[in-house]
C-alpha cells in the first residue's frame, strides 16, 4: 500500500505503518475467529483419532481425551490381526490400483483431447467441448442404476477397471478445462515452428505439449485421485466378491454390524485416510495453482 | 522465447504458409492424428455417458413406477428433504464460503497457517470422516454429547433419532466436508480483483461493509452465480453425507432423492422403480444443467 504512493515533493512522506494491525480490537476478533474455525475443523477430525487410540474396553467411556492412550489398534490393522481386518493389505492395494488407473488414464485422455481441442484447431471440437461439459453437469450417483447393469453388458462387473472407468468418465471433463486454460498460456509459435522442422502431432504432444503442461498434470492427477479416494457407491455396486473387496466398503459392513470394535474402525479409518492427505499436502502449491487458474476470471 | 521468434523471422514465407495452412484446421494426415486423438475420449464418453444416460430414460418409462412413488410417504418425505437438504446445504456453505475468503484474505501468520489446517476437510475421504462423524453424533457415547456435558454440563439430545435432527446433522456434515474447497475457489476470485479498484473505492467513501456490498460481491457475482449453480448440482446428486451421517434413518425419515433410488434399485430390487425416484429430479435438474452449460462455455470462469 504505501509503496504505490509515492512522497509529493515539499510534503512529509506518509507514516509508513498501517494503522490496522496495530488495532488491538481486530487482533482479538482475528484471534477469536481463528480459534473458532480451528475447533469447527479439528472436532470431526480428533473425534475419529481419538476413538482409534482407545483400547476396545475404553470405547463406551465418556471422557474427552483417552484415558489409556494406545497404538494397539493400528497394529491390529496393519498386521491383519483381526478378522475383521484379515484384508486389510489386499483392501488397500485395490483402492491404490483403482487410484492409479483412475489418474494414469483420466491425464492420458484428457491431455490427448485437450490437445486438439486446443491446438490443432479442429473444427468439430466444440462438440467435444459440449460433451465434456454434460457430463461435468450429471450427477454422478444419478447414472449409478443404468451403469450397475451396463457393467454386467460390457462384462467389466466385478473388475477393479469398473470403477476406473467411472472415475475416469467423472475426471476427464475436469482435466480436458483445466487443461485447455492452462495450454492456452503456452505460446502456439512453438508448436509452429516445430511443424516447420517435420514433426507430426504425435511428436509435438509427446515432446512440447506435454512437459509444458507438467504443472497442470500434477494438479488434475492429485484431483483425479482424491475423486477416487472419495468413492464409495460405485466400490459397493460393481465390486462384489472379497478379492475386489475394497477399504470403503468394509469400513461399511463394519458400521452395519452390531458388534463392531470401534476402535478398530476408526483406526482403518484412520490410515485410510492417510495417503490422500499426504499427497494433497506434497502437491498443494500445483494444486492451488490449478484451482486459482480455474476459479478467477469471471 | 526471443531467440525462437528471430529464427523464425529468417523464414517468414514458409512460417506463414505453414500458418495459413495450421490455422485452418487439420488437413490430410493431421486430420487423422486429431481424429485418433479424439477416439478415447469419445469411446468413454459414447459408452459410459450417453448410453447409460440413455438406458436411464428407458428405465423410467414406466408410468406405475411414478403412480407407486406418489403414493408412497416416504417418498413425500424424501422429495422435502432433498429440497431442504440442496437449498439449506448450498446456501450456508457457500455464503459462509464468501465470508471466510475475506477472512482469509488477511495477511497475519495465524490467518495464513490457519488455511493450511482448514483445507484438512477437503483432503480428507468422504468414508472415514463420515463414519467418524456417525460415531461422534451417537446419543449416549458420542464425543460430541460427552464435550456439552463435560464444558457446558448440558445433556445433548440423541442427535440422529429424530428427523430434524437428523437432518440438520447432515446438512452440517456436508457444510464442514465442502465449504473448504468453495473457500479456496472464492479465495482465488478474491485474490483476481486489482487492488486499485479497492483503493478508488476507498477515495469514494466504500470501506468496510460498504467495500463488500458496491465492490467485493458485484465483482464475485458471476462467479458465485455459477459455484451455486454446481453446487446444486452436486448436492442434489450427493449420496455419501446421506448414507454414512444418518443411513436414512430413523424409519427413512432422512432420505434424500440419491439414496432412496439406490434403495429401491437395490435393497427392494426393482431397478426401474428406483430409477424413477431420480428421474423425478429432473424438473429441477434440467433447467440447472442448461443455464450452466450456457453460463460455462461463455464465460471463461471453470472450476
Amino acid at each position: 500500500m504505501s509503496a504505490t504512493v509515492a512522497p509529493l515533493a515539499g510534503r512529509p512522506p506518509r507514516l509508513p505503518a498501517p494503522r490496522r494491525r496495530f488495532r488491538p480490537v481486530y487482533q482479538i476478533v482475528e484471534i477469536v475467529g481463528c480459534l473458532l474455525i480451528l475447533i469447527w475443523t479439528l472436532l470431526p477430525i480428533y473425534s475419529m483419532i481419538q476413538v482409534a487410540l482407545q483400547s476396545n474396553g475404553d470405547v463406551f467411556s465418556s471422557t474427552l481425551w483417552p484415558a489409556h492412550p494406545t497404538l494397539g489398534a493400528f497394529w491390529t490393522v496393519l498386521t491383519e490381526g483381526y478378522w475383521y481386518v484379515s484384508h486389510f493389505w489386499l483392501e488397500i492395494g485395490n483402492n491404490l490400483f483403482i487410484g492409479v488407473t483412475t489418474v494414469v488414464l483420466t491425464l492420458l485422455i484428457g491431455s490427448l483431447t485437450s490437445f486438439v481441442i486446443g491446438r490443432m484447431h479442429f473444427r468439430q471440437a466444440w462438440l467435444v467441448s459440449s460433451a465434456a461439459l454434460f457430463t461435468y453437469v450429471i450427477p454422478a450417483s444419478f447414472l449409478a442404476i443404468p451403469l450397475y447393469l451396463i457393467m454386467r453388458v460390457y462384462g467389466l462387473y466385478d473388475h477393479l477397471w469398473a470403477v476406473t472407468m467411472v472415475e475416469v468418465t467423472i475426471a476427464t471433463p475436469y482435466a480436458i478445462f483445466i487443461f485447455q486454460q492452462y495450454g492456452a498460456s503456452i505460446p502456439i509459435e512453438l508448436d509452429e515452428s516445430a511443424r516447420i522442422d517435420g514433426a507430426s502431432p504425435l511428436v509435438i504432444y509427446y515432446r512440447i505439449y506435454l512437459p509444458l503442461m507438467a504443472p497442470a498434470l500434477v494438479a488434475v492427477g492429485t484431483y483425479a485421485l482424491l475423486l477416487a479416494w472419495n468413492e464409495y457407491l460405485y466400490l459397493f455396486l460393481l465390486l462384489s466378491s472379497p478379492n475386489t473387496l475394497t477399504v470403503p466398503v468394509a469400513l461399511s459392513q463394519f458400521l452395519n454390524s452390531d458388534q463392531a470394535p470401534w476402535n478398530i474402525m476408526m483406526a482403518t479409518a484412520v490410515l485410510y485416510a492417510l495417503p490422500p492427505i499426504a499427497i494433497y499436502y506434497a502437491f498443494r502449491k500445483h494444486m492451488s495453482a490449478g484451482l486459482t487458474m480455474g476459479g478467477v476470471k469471471g | 522465447m526471443d531467440a525462437t521468434s528471430t529464427l523464425l523471422a529468417d523464414r517468414a514465407p514458409s512460417r506463414a504458409a505453414v500458418r495459413g495452412r495450421f490455422r485452418r484446421g487439420p488437413q490430410g494426415s493431421d486430420l487423422n492424428w486429431a481424429l485418433a486423438f479424439l477416439v478415447p475420449y469419445v469411446a468413454v464418453f459414447l459408452l459410459f455417458v450417453l448410453y447409460p444416460v440413455g438406458f436411464a430414460l428407458w428405465l423410467g418409462h414406466r408410468p406405475a413406477d411414478y403412480v407407486q412413488l406418489f403414493s408412497d410417504p416416504i417418498y413425500l418425505q424424501t422429495i422435502v428433504n432433498t429440497l431442504i437438504y440442496v437449498v439449506l446445504g448450498v446456501n450456508l456453505h457457500l455464503f459462509g464460503a464468501l465470508l471466510l475468503s475475506g477472512f482469509f484474505m488477511r495477511r497475519s501468520w495465524a490467518v495464513r497457517s490457519l488455511l493450511l489446517v482448514y483445507i484438512l476437510p477437503w483432503a480428507i475421504p468422504a468414508i472415514p470422516i463420515f463414519i467418524a462423524i456417525h460415531w461422534m453424533l451417537n446419543g449416549e457415547w458420542g464425543f460430541l454429547n460427552n464435550l456439552l456435558w463435560d464444558v457446558f454440563h448440558i445433556n445433548g439430545p440423541s442427535w440422529l433419532n429424530s428427523h430434524w435432527l437428523g437432518l440438520l446433522s447432515v446438512v452440517v456434515s456436508y457444510v464442514w466436508k465442502w465449504m473448504p474447497f468453495w473457500t479456496v475457489i472464492f479465495l482465488a476470485g478474491r485474490m483476481a480483483i486489482p487492488q486499485d479498484v479497492y483503493e478508488a473505492a476507498a477515495m469514494d467513501g466504500a470501506v468496510g461493509i460498504r467495500r463488500f456490498v458496491y465492490v467485493t460481491f458485484p465483482m464475485l457475482a458471476n462467479l458465485y452465480l455459477i459455484c451455486t449453480l454446481l453446487s446444486t448440482i452436486w448436492t442434489l446428486g450427493d449420496f455419501n453425507t446421506v448414507y454414512f451421517v444418518t443411513g436414512g434413518g430413523p424409519a427413512w425419515t432422512t432420505e434424500v432423492l440419491a439414496t432412496l433410488g439406490i434403495r429401491d434399485a437395490f435393497t427392494m430390487d426393482d431397478p426401474q422403480l428406483g430409477m424413477a425416484a431420480v428421474l423425478t429430479a429432473l424438473p429441477l435438474l434440467i433447467p440447472l444443467v442448461i443455464v450452466l452449460m450456457r453460463k460455462l462455455s461463455k464465460s471463461q470462469v471453470q472450476l
